[in-house]
């Protein structure tokens, strides 16, 4: 049972962090929360299912098409939304973020209605392994597996690469980044590139894990990964894994324990809880005033 | 090789600089002193693109950088050393280097200049896979300035290099600049720390609430009544 419940919860659990790296890595370098990002998320719900509704391309391709589409969605936004904005109070750029959110979920409403849509039948054909008293679908086990993949994969960009330093070199000292040579306004559109795809990938699973699509699903999902990511510690990558899971853990654990009622209440009342213990989240850093 | 013409800057109603014009030539280290609020640092983030120019010009080698992005700049050949040495912390000292060398794709090229900023400050090669939040003022110091030379920068720009340091390690990295701009890097310092700064400059410029006072030779300055009056401590 106890096995059980938490694998369920850290398959939940590996997509909220998918969703929560996009909001840490954009709030670590230009302080923004990026209040569109769950729509993000959803448009890539949608992309994937398209891709195996009409395309009829296989489980992967298709999120591979929703993580590109979800790239150039992501970069637009910036350009468009935030960017000009770079320049103003942080008020004016979170305001715009709220209305990038709102216009992406009603624009879906008004393309794909208001219906919840499913994934067609057998894109992933789903079996269930048992493994001692737990029932673990194959399904969960492809969410991990492509979670835990896809935070490798970043972990090895963000310490290993040119661009992934100077990420973490632009999120630690903007200007200094500057002087350093480094164009930030490229590393900025960067950072928005992988979150989106981390976010397009996390759709596309939770949309075969609940098999449910539909134009706010952006709304509580962004919410719950918003509150993973200041769980763990706003700017911090490892911060929004950890933050993720350990929602995902205690929500279904709470869910478990016979509380389903609240299950949305259990993530903001651990996040509440967490705060006032810690404020900069379980591996935030301090923040330091930049002079 | 590097000629700013009545340059002014402000910061919203703040005139920070009225008609600025100054020139480095090359191969000379010249000295920009004055009080805290002078403006001698924003002299430095006008010439790298960190900060926008009201109105004049930034000439270098006969091409005009005023309004282009500070990265283009690096590109150019002016690197600085900024105030506060501003070091990326959570990066080992290693990344801090390679970030330097951010403009560069030579891979060889990088690790050979890497050994040079190791032979020039012995202490950072001890300390290479240390954070850089780990490392002493002085380190520090030496860090951000190994850094800056990683993009083999024609002109280098530094800002307050004494700035909370030991006596002794103030003049050790005054020799250190003086190193440097032997072996060909023309350099740009701006000090409050008037004395030690005439004493290694060729030329330097006195500023005064965003205003030159006073210009001329390092020696001539440094024997100027008026000038050790007010910045020399006499």
């Amino acid at each position: 049972m106890f096995f059980q419940q938490l694998i369920n919860g850290i398959a939940l659990g590996s997509t909220y962090a998918l969703i929560a790296l996009g909001y840490t890595m954009v709030y670590g370098i230009i302080t923004l929360i990026n209040f569109a990002h769950g729509e993000i998320y959803m448009v890539g719900a949608f992309v994937g299912l398209f891709a195996t509704a009409i395309l009829k391309v296989n489980f992967f391709i298709a999120m591979l098409i929703a993580m590109l589409v979800c790239v150039l969605l992501g970069v637009l936004v910036e350009r468009i939304a935030y960017r000009p904005l770079r320049k103003s109070s942080r008020l004016s750029a979170l305001i715009s973020a709220i209305g990038v959110s709102i216009f992406l979920s009603t624009l879906a409403q008004m393309l794909f209605g208001a219906n919840a849509k499913g994934y067609p039948e057998g894109v992933f054909p789903v079996k269930q392994i048992t493994i001692g008293s737990a029932e673990i679908s194959t399904l969960q086990l492809l969410i991990i597996a492509i979670s835990a993949t896809l935070m490798i994969a970043l972990e090895f960009i963000v310490h290993k690469t040119k661009i992934g330093k100077a990420m973490r070199a632009t999120s630690e000292d903007y200007n200094t980044a500057a002087l350093m040579g480094i164009n930030v306004n490229m590393v900025i559109s960067f950072t928005f590139a992988l979150g989106s795809a981390l976010a397009a990938a996390g759709g596309v699973l939770v949309g075969l894990l609940f098999n449910a699509v539909s134009f706010n699903m952006g709304l509580m999902a962004g919410l719950k990964a918003f509150a993973a990511a200041v769980l763990g510690g706003i700017g911090s990558i490892p911060g929004a894994m950890l933050g993720g899971l350990l929602l995902g853990v205690t929500e279904v654990g709470g869910v478990a324990l016979g509380f389903s009622s609240y299950r949305d209440a259990i993530a903001f009342a651990i996040l509440v809880l967490v705060l006032l213990v810690k404020p900069t989240g379980l591996l935030g850093r301090k923040i330091q005033k930049k002079v | 090789m590097l000629t700013l013409d009545k340059l002014y800057v402000n910061y919203g109603a703040i005139k920070a600089l009225k008609s600025i014009s100054c020139r480095v030539e090359t191969g000379e280290i010249v000295a920009l002193i004055g009080a805290n609020g002078a403006g001698k640092t924003t002299i430095l983030n006008a010439i790298s693109g960190i900060i926008p120019i009201f109105s004049g010009s930034v000439t270098f080698l006969d091409q005009t950088i005023s309004g282009i992005p500070p990265h283009e700049i690096v590109k150019r050949g002016i690197s600085q050393v900024p105030e506060g040495r501003r070091v990326f912390a959570n990066m080992s000292v290693l990344e801090n280097l390679e970030m330097g060398a951010y403009i560069r794709n030579d891979k060889s090229a990088i690790l050979e200049e890497i050994d040079q900023v190791f032979a020039r400050f012995p202490r950072l090669f001890e300390r290479k896979k240390q954070l850089a939040k780990t490392l002493s003022g002085g380190e520090q110091q030496m860090l951000a300035m190994g850094r800056a030379l990683m993009s083999r920068p024609k002109l280098l720009l530094l800002d307050e290099p004494s700035m909370g340091l030991a006596p002794m390690l103030v003049e050790q990295i005054f020799s250190i600049i003086q190193e440097i701009n032997a072996s060909g890097t023309t350099i740009m310092l701006v000090e409050q720390n008037a004395n030690m700064a005439l004493s290694i400059a060729h030329r330097a410029y006195v500023l005064e609430t965003g205003e030159v006072v006073l210009q001329g030779d390092a020696r001539e300055l440094a024997a100027n009544p008026e000038v050790r009056k007010a910045y020399l401590g006499e």
